[in-house]
């Protein structure tokens, strides 16, 4: 070893006690209510209520609320489900993919990149749920013996997105959970109303920390990121296969499970900035946690993905060009230069052009302009589910079967609404629990070490 | 001599505070030393190596997910293979069933032996740690709080056959264990 290490960036700024770190982040938790507080719930509640009304109505009334139609079978409900899977795909990213390759800055934000991960399935999985059409039928999907001797087919890629998109959730929330078990134990022991600490006592299961404890949980922590990190690649790769193991030209590409998990980690991540920007700017210390090195860390993994996906768009061009399938040509024709000419158009510049500004350390440091950047791969990823699934639908096989899709206003408002949805959840969960996981910041402090300060 | 928890009933064990893991961790190579059985160090975090310097293997909980992993293999094995083949099995396009369409079953194979292990290594994680419960003679230390924040505790079990507590309390206080407490239950 030469004389002169060079020095790793200091991953918790200012030199921040471990005392600092609980105290600061339990305040949070702690502290009345603040204002803003109560004025974004104003906004995001009756969002929320809106989506709810508009189920309802569906429901209520049937699909043909939305404008679902003949040629156009899958709409807003399968592109608005894909974009929110997607989102979630960054949360188990940083969490278990960033966890395994030892990559130690992803500390101060997977707790709240995972909540994002739970939120976001919340938001999908009212897609797939509702659109089958008759809700209360939906349990037809389970594999349960019924009284009319069917059986599901199990040969089937929807099929295998339910048992897909449930198992990730469920592993999702497990994870997650397992990872709040000491924080929430940090919070109990600093309680001092009777009432919060026997809620947060009972959610942290009786946790006291000792070694013999955390040897099996660094196991089970472990365990669960080998699992969720084959989970979400896997998740992806089934919800493109609803699309690539059907027959329908523009679709039915081998590309498209390796693209849909880049494009997802790439919409991910620009959620996760979306909100840690702000969540920063009303915390400021957490800007000693959640640094201007993580950021920059981010937006290089959005210009990876970004330049990923720019190739799998090209490389959808050539392969349509190249198959000499005159139907496929004309599907990537339709894509490019039909009727939704716009849509493609613009997801090119949201999802390949405007984020090679940060190729820029100016664009990757500055975090206004981080925060505008990341807007567009937001919008962009969402046009691109769109470009996938309106365009080839409306282009079908025979001219005389070709239509138009036109949303409802059941359609805006419900999509609208699921953001509500997921900003809400996104509130409680900032009010009543730690927002970034304190016990794994603490371990990545110098004098965690428990050789600190020895000779070598 | 300071004392927590309820004077009349058992004594759980002695239990020591330090100010920092190095510390925690040269007492803890201690004590193992030592050859107490039925001790635990307490930290706010994980340390490193501690495993070994309590002398402790690795944790059984891979092996037990294995198995739990391989139970959800199993079912989705057999309930797939089952209604395809022998209950209601689907024809279409006159393309071949059961075992022969193996590559289609591989997707469930795979979500439901990542959930059935996922879900063993958090049950099992508790339940080899004793959780949950809802309280334990520990938390009647009011020191012991500090766990969760920035405080590192050793506590020896009243059950250990080498304990007595005299011995126990020059050992801890050798090691430069502070406010040195012996815990009763409730």
């Amino acid at each position: 070893m030469t004389d002169k290490e060079v020095a790793r960036p200091s991953l918790v700024l200012n030199r921040r006690t471990m005392g600092w770190i609980s105290s600061y982040i339990s305040s949070i938790v702690e502290e009345r209510t603040p204002t803003w507080w109560w004025f974004s719930m104003g906004v995001t509640v009756p969002l929320t209520l809106l989506c709810l009304a508009c189920l309802a109505y569906l429901v209520s009334t049937g699909v043909g609320v939305w404008g679902n139609n003949h040629p156009v079978g899958w709409a807003w409900d399968i592109t608005n489900f894909v974009f929110w899977i997607g989102i979630g795909h960054a949360g188990t990213l940083i969490s278990a993919i960033l966890f395994l390759t030892r990559q130690k800055w992803r500390t101060s934000i997977n707790r709240a990149a995972e909540a994002m991960t739970l939120f976001a399935v919340v938001c999908a999985a009212i897609y797939p749920a509702l659109h089958v059409g008759r809700v209360w039928m939906v349990w037809f999907l389970a594999p349960v013996p019924n009284s009319n001797g069917i059986w599901q087919n199990f040969r089937s890629p929807l099929l295998w997105d339910v048992f897909a998109v449930s198992t990730y959730f469920a592993v999702s929330v497990m994870f997650w959970y397992t990872g709040l078990i000491p924080d929430l134990a940090t919070v109990r022991d600093r309680c001092t109303s009777k009432i919060k600490k026997c809620i947060y006592g009972i959610m942290a299961l009786g946790w006291r920390g000792g070694n013999r404890q955390w040897r099996h949980y660094e196991k089970a922590y472990l365990i669960l990121a080998g699992l969720s990190t084959p989970l979400v690649l896997s998740v992806h790769s089934v919800v493109s296969f609803d699309f690539a193991a059907s027959v329908i030209p523009g679709w039915h590409t081998t590309i498209f499970p390796p693209y849909f998990v880049a494009g997802a980690i790439f919409g991910g991540f620009a959620m996760v900035l979306t909100i840690m920007i702000p969540a920063c700017a009303l915390y400021k210390p957490l800007r000693d946690l959640v640094t201007a090195d993580h950021v920059e860390r981010m937006c290089k993994v959005i210009l990876l993905m970004s330049s990923i996906i720019a190739y799998a768009y090209l490389m959808e061009l050539f392969t349509a060009w190249y198959s000499g399938n005159p139907y496929e040509r004309a599907a990537f024709y339709y894509r490019a230069a039909g009727p939704y000419w716009w849509a493609y158009a613009a997801m090119i510049l949201c999802n390949v052009a405007v984020p090679q500004l940060f190729w820029f350390k100016f664009f990757r440091t500055h975090l206004l302009w981080v925060w505008i950047i990341v807007q567009f791969p937001n919008v962009g990823m969402w046009l691109e589910r769109f470009a996938i699934v309106a365009t080839t639908l409306t282009r079908d096989f025979t001219p005389s079967a070709w239509g138009m899709f036109h949303p409802t206003w059941v359609d805006v408002c419900t999509f609208a609404g699921t953001f509500g949805l997921f900003a809400t959840l996104f509130l409680i969960f900032i009010r009543f629990l730690p927002m970034i996981c304190m016990f794994e910041v603490k371990a990545v402090l110098p004098e965690a070490d428990p050789h600190y300060g020895e000779e070598r | 001599m300071r004392t927590a928890g309820n004077k009349a009933s058992p004594v759980y064990g002695i239990a020591a505070e330090f100010s920092c893991a190095r510390d925690l961790f040269r007492a803890a190579e201690k004590i193992r030393d030592a050859g107490f059985r039925r001790w635990d160090v307490f930290s706010p975090f994980p340390i490193d190596g501690m495993d070994e310097a309590m002398g402790m293997r690795r944790s059984l909980l891979g092996k037990i997910v294995f198995l739990g992993g391989l139970a959800g293999f199993l079912v989705a094995g057999a309930i797939q293979f089952a209604p395809t083949t022998f209950f209601y099995p689907l024809l279409v396009g006159g393309k071949p069933n059961g075992l022969f369409t193996a590559p289609a079953f591989f997707p469930i194979l795979f979500e439901l032996t990542i959930l059935a292990s996922a879900i063993t290594a958090v049950a099992g994680m508790l339940v080899m740690n004793g959780l949950p419960r809802l309280n334990h003679a520990l938390f009647n230390w009011d020191r012991f709080k500090k766990v969760t924040e920035d405080k590192f505790f050793v506590a020896i079990e009243s059950g250990d056959p080498k304990f007595s507590e005299r011995s126990v309390r020059d050992l801890l206080e050798s090691l430069g264990g502070t406010h040195i407490t012996t815990i009763h239950g409730d």
